[in-house]
């Protein structure tokens, strides 16, 4: 296996191993616009998270709640395609050293080429992939062609995952196991006690865990890490760039507001 | 390499299966083994066909139209399949008949849809409102506006229909819409897909809930001609009218079957089939309308119920075999085979079911004497009364 895959294998083991919490933001490549996405690059990596995920915009994104909608159709009306997002990641590898995650419907790569996107993935940097459209009946071929090249398919599990099929997802998944938090779409309300969600996930899978979906301030992130290893965080930070005045005060919110998401898993850690 | 397996769920050779959130994979299961069962439940289908009878009022009439066949050239002999007779004017309520059913097996006590003319959304109102069910429709604004008699008529009935403002604001955002819906409530709602596309197990679901139209129109045929047709025509939206029509006479292969998909305007075209290239949308793989970087292209049809990029998977498949041919129909072509159809028989078709009339009238035309035209007329034209006076006044 390449380096890239490893690299996610072992930094998220690492963290959990040593009890580290995993902090993931979400920005949809090429949003707000190609300069301002750059400025959030460096907002993210001023705030200290080390691993990135990236959206790569689709039309028709069924498993998005109205906000990363938006910003998926912003960002595709502005002009972004599949190689421009390729380049994006690029430049969060390159320049702030992130590890990068792309997630992104199954369409766009299919029509991409398969094996064009692996390579291009790994020409970029790109560590890990999250495809909502590809469960694991279909997700086979696409695992293994990602796997030549070094990057990791990460596995959803949602709520109504039965524990069976939780351990046989965990099998096959690499990097990091990503939790739904709750039935819905992203950036929906916030999730309930996952306690014994999460310990369902343990007992099945050997994996961290990192939790995702309507992790929408720095008080749920907390609570969500004081059980999983990590926290994944979209919409609520799409919101604070929706909601800014100019790319530049979009940037600075985001610094600010994944430092205090920072804090608060941090001093949850230190409190338990 | 492609990536997608060619065995796996629900395939039709390559196409089908289940590209969906993880959240709807427990869900699908469950309905696949629900349906399973139904299906092989005596009780069940006694209760179906029961209600198709009575509720619905099938078997619909094979209608020979003389006016009509004169109006085409004189030549072929044209049957009409009557699914506009249907208890709310289309084959939709077919299909929610039969869903209805499962979502009670399950024990789901809410239904949502996606609809585009809305026909399927007043089915599944319809269903609801008879099994006592909440019920939630979604609907395109555009598609809200152009068919608004039938948004009254799901008001009427206790459902409630939900504007849909993103993307072209028609079926295809609708659909999406219902999906998000479904992934959020999946564990009280079922979904009631309206036509043969979405993940399996539904496109095969649908297809044998509407197999009663072949099935039904083969015997009438037989029965009223002495023979099998010799070409049977059917419009192709995602799919439903069609596949079900054409179960009655995949196996024979001295019929000639055509999809007809709209051919659209200046304005664009809702042709999957004939213009797409094989992707994912919506749960299948099957052919759909995109661009170059893989994003779904907006379709245009003046049939809200064909105005949808994608295709039910099972076409896709019976396009690659050649068993079917599918061919397009502009709006203009579908207007005018409506027009003479009010005129000459005095039946309003849907402007979906007009684009099946209008390639029936080509294959007519130069026909040789006694070729016997077979087209699944899927809906009446009540609900077009806006677009039609519009179309008019242009």
């Amino acid at each position: 296996m390449s380096e890239a895959a490893l690299r996610l294998d072992a930094f998220a083991r690492e963290r959990r191993d040593t009890g580290g919490k995993l902090l993931v933001p979400f920005l949809t490549a090429g949003y707000p616009d190609r300069e301002g996405f750059s400025l959030l690059l460096e907002a993210v990596a001023a705030s200290g998270c080390k691993v990135l995920e990236i959206g790569m915009p689709f039309s028709d994104p069924v498993a998005d709640g109205p906000v990363i909608q938006a910003a998926s159709q912003q960002a595709l009306d502005r002009g972004v395609t599949m190689r421009r997002v390729l380049a994006m990641a690029a430049e969060a590898r390159e320049r702030h050293g992130l590890q990068v995650i792309l997630m992104g419907y199954l369409n766009p790569v299919l029509k991409f080429g398969p094996e064009k996107f692996a390579a291009a993935c790994t020409e970029a940097g790109v560590s890990g992939l999250i495809v909502p459209d590809l469960p694991h009946e279909e997700s086979a071929p696409l695992r293994a062609l990602m796997a030549e090249r070094g990057v990791a398919l990460i596995e959803l599990l949602a709520p109504t995952t039965g524990t069976g099929r939780m351990a046989s997802l965990g099998r096959s998944a690499r990097g990091f196991l990503y939790l739904v938090s709750t039935t819905g779409v992203t950036g929906a309300g916030g999730p309930g006690d996952l306690t014994d969600t999460v310990a369902r996930v343990r007992a099945a899978c050997d994996q961290p865990v990192c939790v995702g979906f309507g992790i929408s301030d720095p008080g749920t992130a907390a609570r969500v890490c004081r059980l999983a290893d990590g926290a994944v965080i979209g919409s609520a930070l799409l919101r604070r760039v929706a909601e800014a005045a100019d790319p530049t005060a979009a940037a600075a919110a985001v610094k600010e507001f994944l430092t205090e998401v920072r804090a608060a898993i941090a001093a949850q850690g230190e409190s338990s | 390499m492609s990536i997608i397996a060619r065995t796996g769920p629900g395939r039709f050779g390559v196409y089908g299966g289940q590209f969906v959130p993880e959240t709807l994979m427990p869900g699908l299961s469950e309905l696949e083994r629900v349906y399973d069962e139904a299906r092989s439940d005596p009780e069940f289908q006694v209760e179906f066909h029961a209600l198709l009878k009575d509720y619905s009022g099938r078997p619909t009439p094979l209608y020979r139209a003389r006016n009509i066949e004169r109006e085409y050239g004189g030549q072929a002999v044209i049957y009409l399949k009557r699914e506009d007779l249907n208890h709310t004017g289309a084959h939709k309520i077919n299909n929610c008949l039969g869903q209805v059913l499962l979502a009670r097996r399950m024990g789901k006590m809410r239904l949502v849809a996606e609809t585009g003319a809305g026909q399927h959304g007043v089915a599944t109102a319809t269903v609801a409102a008879w099994a006592g069910l909440e019920c939630t429709v979604y609907m395109g604004e555009v598609d809200m506006e152009r068919q608004a008699p039938n948004v009254a008529r799901m008001e009427m009935m206790g459902a409630k229909v939900v504007p849909v403002l993103s993307g072209a604001r028609t079926l295809k955002d609708a659909t999406s819409e219902a999906i998000r819906d479904w992934v959020t409530n999946v564990d009280t709602t079922h979904y009631i897909i309206g036509s043969v596309v979405g993940p399996h197990p539904y496109p095969t679901i649908v297809r044998d809930f509407q197999a009663v139209i072949g099935t039904e129109a083969r015997e009438q045929i037989l029965a009223a001609a002495g023979r099998l047709p010799d070409q049977v025509v059917a419009c192709v939206g995602g799919g439903s009218n069609a596949i079900g029509i054409f179960s009655g006479f995949l196996a024979d292969d001295g019929v000639e079957l055509f999809g007809v998909e709209a051919g659209g305007s200046n304005q664009g075209h809702a042709a999957a089939l004939c213009l797409g290239e094989p992707g994912v949308l919506h749960g299948s793989y099957s052919y759909l309308m995109q661009d170059d970087d893989g994003q779904v292209l907006p379709a245009h049809s003046i049939a809200a119920g064909l105005d949808y990029p994608g295709v039910g998977p099972e076409h896709s498949h019976l396009k690659d075999t050649g068993r079917v041919r599918y061919d397009t129909v502009t709006d203009a072509e579908a207007l005018a085979a409506c027009a003479d159809l009010a005129r000459r028989e005095g039946i309003i078709p849907a402007l979906e079911s007009s684009h099946a009339l209008a390639f029936a009238r080509k294959l007519a035309s130069g026909a040789p004497a006694g070729r016997i035209i077979l087209v699944n007329l899927s809906g009446r034209g009540d609900k077009d009364m806006s677009s039609l006076e519009g179309a008019a006044h242009e």
